[in-house]
């Protein structure tokens, strides 16, 4: 079974947002990388499936040189190679751009699975893993907490509203990772050893073969601005026993604020 | 050239999502603006029946793909149906409610017209006769706005966010029936189950009352369901008390689950984590009962109520009961 892992490498999730001086990023500076936690779901599994199944388990990740420790981080764990997707192109990439490179850089690695996490925390569009099955033709099942393989064919348990939907379809796949899927594991010092060996090839737009793919992506969507939400209003601080705090709450809500 | 706006409906066993008729309404109001016509698209099986409930929007066109095999949603068969029916309408936006459907859907469509796509959008506005769309980014400590320059644009919106505004008079829109092309489905849905004890859907309800660790244990969640009960409320949670086991996954708000935007959230016994924010700082009216005063939550709540919640939320529930009676 051969496995690609897709893995982005975000803005950590304590991170303090400020937002960049052109208004169409965040401030960058001395902010700290991680792995999207959906994304080390998807990787965890990955794992196991090896651990099970045998097999081989690739890593992919498209960014800048942050891209590379969280490629790292994903080979300690136990990934055994990764690809670093790195062009001056791929800078603040738009999910359908993304999918493109992702695409052309798995399309014909002969896997039978593709993992991702099932959003990547910072541009929280929920996009790229159906977008990428679309450009691979491949089936897919979203947002999954509990997957099994069975010879050429997945079992997927995906969450939806107030539900959860079992679904069945054959390999290859494109399924993405939610909360639920497994534990993640830290990386052991063997395996943080044993990831300074493992290889991590680099590859461009050229080497993709994406450069007017993305192009013309890239120009369909523009960054207008980024800012910071606004700061709610003062609240009110209700005082007194019990009784009285519910009884002037429910007058408020009903009231003031006409919510009740 | 594309003009107007297509939005699909999106149904669930026969009853039509009432986000998706908030994104039928924002499109008729935007497409004033931009200018073309409103359509709608809906497919399932026995979807026919539910063209009455999309009429009182006044849209100029109902597309209507009716199938046994729509029955139960699959990513492929919905793609396949949804885009003949773009190709028909050859609309210059594409509007979706941000759901657990769409997120699976939508971007497969947008990418077979390689089309960009901006999900969960909170405000949609008008510049230079195209449409702006904002969206919260970094877990909602930052939104961005983004402008489309393409011929079809795809754009999925927040649910409980935009107003459903059935239209006060208007024409009868025109029902096309488009047949479903041979579908192809490698992976189907083959069972469904309810998650257990979820009442009111989290992300459409307009009220959510939401547990932490100050309910101090599995065993108080009876005293937040009364609540929800008499408010009608869906019941959230902290990641803190899913992580402990407490409750269901299902139920988390914030970053690694649910995004919620209701008229009302009331948090009991949540301190208010950064993750737990982003999943519901832009809900309108927030109440937070928490009995350590400095929580991180009373900075975002419109009323601030420091006690106890296990004796507080049955006073609430009470009182709301009386009230409700008389």
């Amino acid at each position: 079974m051969k496995i690609a892992v897709c893995v982005k490498a975000v803005p950590d999730t304590e991170t303090k947002v400020a937002i960049g001086a052109d208004k169409k990023d965040i401030d960058r500076t001395g902010v700290r990388y991680i792995a999207s936690p959906y994304d080390e779901f998807a990787i965890e599994e990955a794992i196991r499936l090896k651990e099970k199944l045998g097999g081989e388990t690739v890593g992919f990740s498209l960014g800048g040189n942050e891209a590379v420790d969280v490629l790292r981080d994903a080979l300690a764990r136990g990934l055994d190679s990764a690809v670093h997707l790195k062009d001056d192109l791929f800078n603040n990439l738009d999910p359908l751009s993304t999918a493109k490179a992702l695409a052309a850089a798995i399309a014909d690695g002969g896997f039978d699975l593709i993992l991702c996490g099932q959003q990547g925390v910072g541009g929280d569009n929920n996009q790229v893993p159906a977008i990428l099955a679309e450009l691979l033709k491949l089936p897919q099942a979203t947002v999954v907490v509990k997957l099994e393989i069975d010879g050429p064919k997945f079992k997927a348990e995906r969450e939806i509203e107030g539900a959860h939907e079992m679904v069945e379809g054959t390999l290859p796949a494109v399924i993405s990772a939610q909360k639920g899927l497994n534990e993640p594991r830290y990386p052991s010092i063997k395996g943080v050893m044993a990831a300074r060996r493992k290889e991590i090839t680099t590859k461009d737009a050229a080497a993709l073969g994406v450069k007017d793919a993305i192009e013309s992506s890239k120009a369909k969507v523009r960054i207008v601005e980024f800012s910071l939400p606004p700061s709610r209003p003062q609240g009110k601080k209700i005082e007194g026993d019990a009784a009285s705090q519910a009884k002037e709450l429910v007058q408020l809500l009903r009231n003031e604020a006409r919510v009740i | 050239m594309a003009q107007g706006i297509l939005v699909f409906i999106e149904q669930r066993n026969g009853r039509i999502r009432k986000a998706s008729l908030e994104a039928l309404s924002e499109a008729i109001r935007k497409a004033k603006l931009v200018g073309g016509d409103v359509s709608a698209a809906i497919l399932g099986d026995g979807v026919q029946a539910l063209t009455a409930e999309i009429v009182k929007y006044n849209p100029a066109k109902i597309y209507c793909t009716e199938s046994a095999e729509l029955k139960e949603y699959a990513t492929e068969s919905y793609a396949d149906v949804l885009s003949e029916i773009i190709k028909k309408a050859d609309p210059r936006f594409v509007f979706a409610a941000n759901t657990a459907l769409s997120r699976d859907l939508i971007p497969r469509v947008a990418t077979r017209f390689d089309a960009p796509c901006i999900s969960d959008a909170v405000d949609i506005s008008v510049n230079d006769n195209s449409l702006e769309v904002t969206k919260p980014i970094y877990s909602a400590k930052a939104s961005g706005k983004f402008a489309f320059n393409n011929p079809i644009s795809f754009v999925t919106l927040r649910p409980n966010v935009f107003a459903a505004e059935p239209a006060s008079n208007g024409s009868q829109p025109v029902i096309e029936n488009v047949a479903a092309p041979p579908l192809n489905v490698r992976a189907k849905v083959t069972e469904t189950h309810a998650a257990t004890g979820t009442k009111i859907e989290l992300s459409e309800a307009s009220i959510v009352v939401s547990g932490g660790r100050g309910i101090k244990g599995p065993e108080n969640w009876g005293v937040l369901q009364n609540l929800c009960d008499v408010l009608g409320a869906a019941l959230g949670a902290s990641r803190a008390v899913v992580d402990a086991g407490w409750i269901d996954h299902q139920h988390q708000v914030g970053q690694t689950g649910k995004t919620v935007s209701p008229q009302l959230y009331i948090a009991c016994g949540i301190s208010g984590a950064m993750q737990h924010l982003a999943g519901m700082s832009s809900s309108k009216v927030i109440v937070a009962i928490n009995k350590d005063a400095d929580a991180p939550i009373f900075k975002l709540a419109t009323y601030s109520v420091v006690g106890d919640v296990l004796e507080i939320v049955p006073k609430i529930a009470e009182e709301v009961k009386r009230i409700n009676e008389n």
